[in-house]
């Protein structure tokens, strides 16, 4: 959209472009910068958007219903009608790698934003307030550490029985808050002792604002960097619940519940092109989340890249 | 240096009551108790004798008070009994699986060690090399993996059709005994322990490697050298004294990473391990056998952390403690 001549000289003149190249280059810019030079994590970024284009328009590339069952087609071999076969109960496998890759993308993604909003949450009143807060925050969250995650997710998930999209994703998000949440306190303690903080300080700024302008920008190097992986391991960890039967229920696709056909061992011998390609979809889209997480942790932090 | 090992111990015991307080609490959660089973099995009965006996038994006492009874008895080994087996006890239960989850842990462990540290190592001292190109390029692989479909290809292609592995059980049948029975264990243990092992391999050999890097780069390496000190004294004597320290605590860290991947590759294996009993227990919402593993694990990663610190400690004095 061009922007309109007279609004942009009336309002914010100071922001033409000759003026913003007089200035230095932001630090996120400059990040920027370093990680369009990394091939792979640039490769990276345009095969994800292929993946996610492919599994949002996925009408587009077959016409087959992702849960419509058949029971005349069962466990058949791919044909022209169904590229990959049938599933168990007469599903089309290829309309469930793309449904089902939409589902497990949405869960990765919106389990890293609901940790991503309580780990900078309980992160920013830890490392700002300190003190009681924070020691209350941080022994919650060494208590959260003491059990394997899968484990007491998969409790949680049997006491409470009927599990949704969303109840899912809050299941993830509070179980794994704790690591998010010390990543980002250890950056606020360093940041707090800071001049500018002091500065901003000194004229009065509110603790919201301060945290608002202050430390979540300058902290925001290793909270993207996270929130990548951690989508990537949440992309793992639905697939593995799934798999063992405690992900989303059937008949929703997700690229785990495919996965939990193999479970039947005549499926896993006769028909691996139902099962193995929701498994290298998990792959390849992990795989290229972790380049580009490590991309952006080389861009943000170049001292890392020598190891 | 005693000082601190006794202020870590210190540490331990509220964090461990902290446990039992998350498991207990999550035990009451659940729906059902320790009668419910029965109650289930034979219908007929009346259920005000259930009544009663939950008054004889205590449920129906102050919560902090069944907290006490449970952890005393929890002490004592007694997790009460299954809902689902027959009323089996439930330390009887994990008894009879504890060992193999250990076996194929361990065995797991093995794996990754002897394969992930002479290859961190080798990666380091040259690196750019192709064998280190190759060990990152697994490294990334190894990680973006899920374990369970790494297991079910490995069924699949060196169980089913190449038929090298069994792909699933512990062992053959009833009649192997002795040293052949051991072998049959093994063999059993391959796929499995591979599959448990891989992420951890992939993360040990990255950690080698930037360690070695890391250590081979500081004055002290420059120094032996320049001493006349031979390539092989410096690795040993020096480099891997120093490198191997951060392994040998990742090692206690990652034991609930290790947990968590035993329980789904147990399933995939079919491996009667603590894994797939307590994925039977939450499939049939047997909560008596779920608390108690979730607290066996956790208490496991409580110790598995603390030998690290402590492990930690012992290994380099350089550590100074306030």
């Amino acid at each position: 959209m061009q922007p309109n001549p007279q609004e942009t000289l009336s309002t914010q003149p100071e922001l033409s472009p000759k003026n913003n190249q007089a200035k230095s280059k932001s630090p996120l810019k400059l990040a920027m910068g370093r990680f369009l030079k990394n091939k792979m994590a640039v490769i990276s970024v345009i095969f994800l958007v292929v993946i996610v284009l492919v599994c949002l328009l996925a009408p587009l590339f077959t016409n087959q219903d992702p849960v419509e069952t058949d029971l005349f087609q069962i466990e058949k071999s791919p044909s022209e009608e169904h590229i990959l076969g049938t599933n168990g109960t007469g599903q089309d496998n290829f309309a469930r790698l793309l449904y089902g890759g939409r589902i497990s993308l949405l869960v990765g993604f919106s389990a890293m934003f609901f940790t991503l909003t309580i780990g900078i949450l309980l992160g920013s009143l830890a490392g700002y307030y300190g003190g009681k807060v924070d020691s209350i925050i941080m022994r919650a969250a060494d208590i959260m550490l003491m059990l394997p995650f899968l484990v007491l997710t998969l409790t949680i998930i049997a006491i409470l029985d009927n599990i949704t999209i969303p109840i899912f994703v809050t299941i993830i998000a509070v179980t794994s808050w704790p690591n998010l949440t010390r990543i980002i306190r250890g950056t606020y303690l360093s940041l707090r002792e800071q001049e500018f903080i002091l500065g901003a300080r000194a004229i009065g700024a509110r603790d919201f604002r301060i945290i608002l302008r202050h430390f979540i920008p300058n902290a925001i190097g290793p909270i993207i960097v996270n929130a990548t992986l951690m989508m990537a391991s949440y992309i793992i960890i639905e697939s593995a619940l799934s798999f063992i039967g405690f992900g989303i229920p059937q008949p929703t696709p997700t690229w785990g519940n495919m996965l939990s056909e193999a479970m039947n061992v005549r499926i896993l011998r006769d028909h691996p092109e139902a099962w193995i390609p929701p498994g290298i979809a998990i792959f390849v889209t992990v795989l290229a989340i972790n380049f580009i997480g490590d991309g952006l942790r080389d861009a943000f932090d170049p001292k890392s890249k020598q190891r | 240096m005693y000082k601190y090992i006794i202020r870590r111990i210190l540490v331990f015991i509220p964090m461990l009551f902290a446990l039992t307080i998350i498991v207990f609490g999550l035990a009451k959660a659940a729906p059902g108790d320790a009668l419910t089973g029965q109650q289930l099995a034979d219908p007929k009965v009346n259920p005000e004798v259930y009544e009663q006996q939950r008054e004889a038994l205590g449920l129906n006492d102050p919560i902090p008070v069944q907290y006490w009874n449970w952890l005393s008895s929890a002490a004592q080994g007694d997790f009460g009994k299954s809902l689902v087996f027959n009323g089996r006890s439930v330390a009887e239960l994990i008894e009879s699986r504890v060992a193999n989850t250990l076996y194929l842990g361990l065995f797991s462990l093995f794996i990754t060690i002897i394969v992930a540290i002479p290859i961190g190592i080798y990666s380091a001292r040259k690196p750019y090399s192709l064998l280190d190109y190759a060990a990152t390029g697994f490294g990334f692989l190894g990680l973006a993996i899920p374990n369970f479909f790494f297991g079910l290809i490995a069924i699949y292609f060196l169980a089913i059709n190449l038929g090298w592995f069994p792909a699933q059980g512990t062992l053959s049948g009833p009649g192997v005994e002795g040293f052949a029975a051991f072998v049959d264990r093994i063999h059993h243990m391959v796929l499995p322990g591979i599959t448990l092992g891989l992420a951890g391999t992939a993360t040990y050999m990255r950690y080698m490697r930037s360690e070695v890097l890391d250590v081979l780069g500081s004055d002290y390496i420059r120094t032996a050298k320049a001493k006349g000190m031979s390539d092989q004294n410096v690795l040993y004597k020096h480099t891997l004294r120093n490198a191997l320290i951060p392994i040998i605590t990742l090692m206690g860290f990652e034991i609930g990473v290790l947990l968590s991947g035993a329980v789904i590759t147990e399933q995939v294996f079919q491996y009667p391990g603590l894994g797939t009993l307590f994925i039977s227990s939450v499939t049939n919402r047997d909560f008596p056998v779920v608390m108690a593993i979730t607290l066996i694990l956790g208490i496991l990663i409580l110790i598995g952390n603390l030998l690290a610190d402590i492990f930690y400690s012992i290994i380099d004095p350089r550590i100074r403690y306030d």
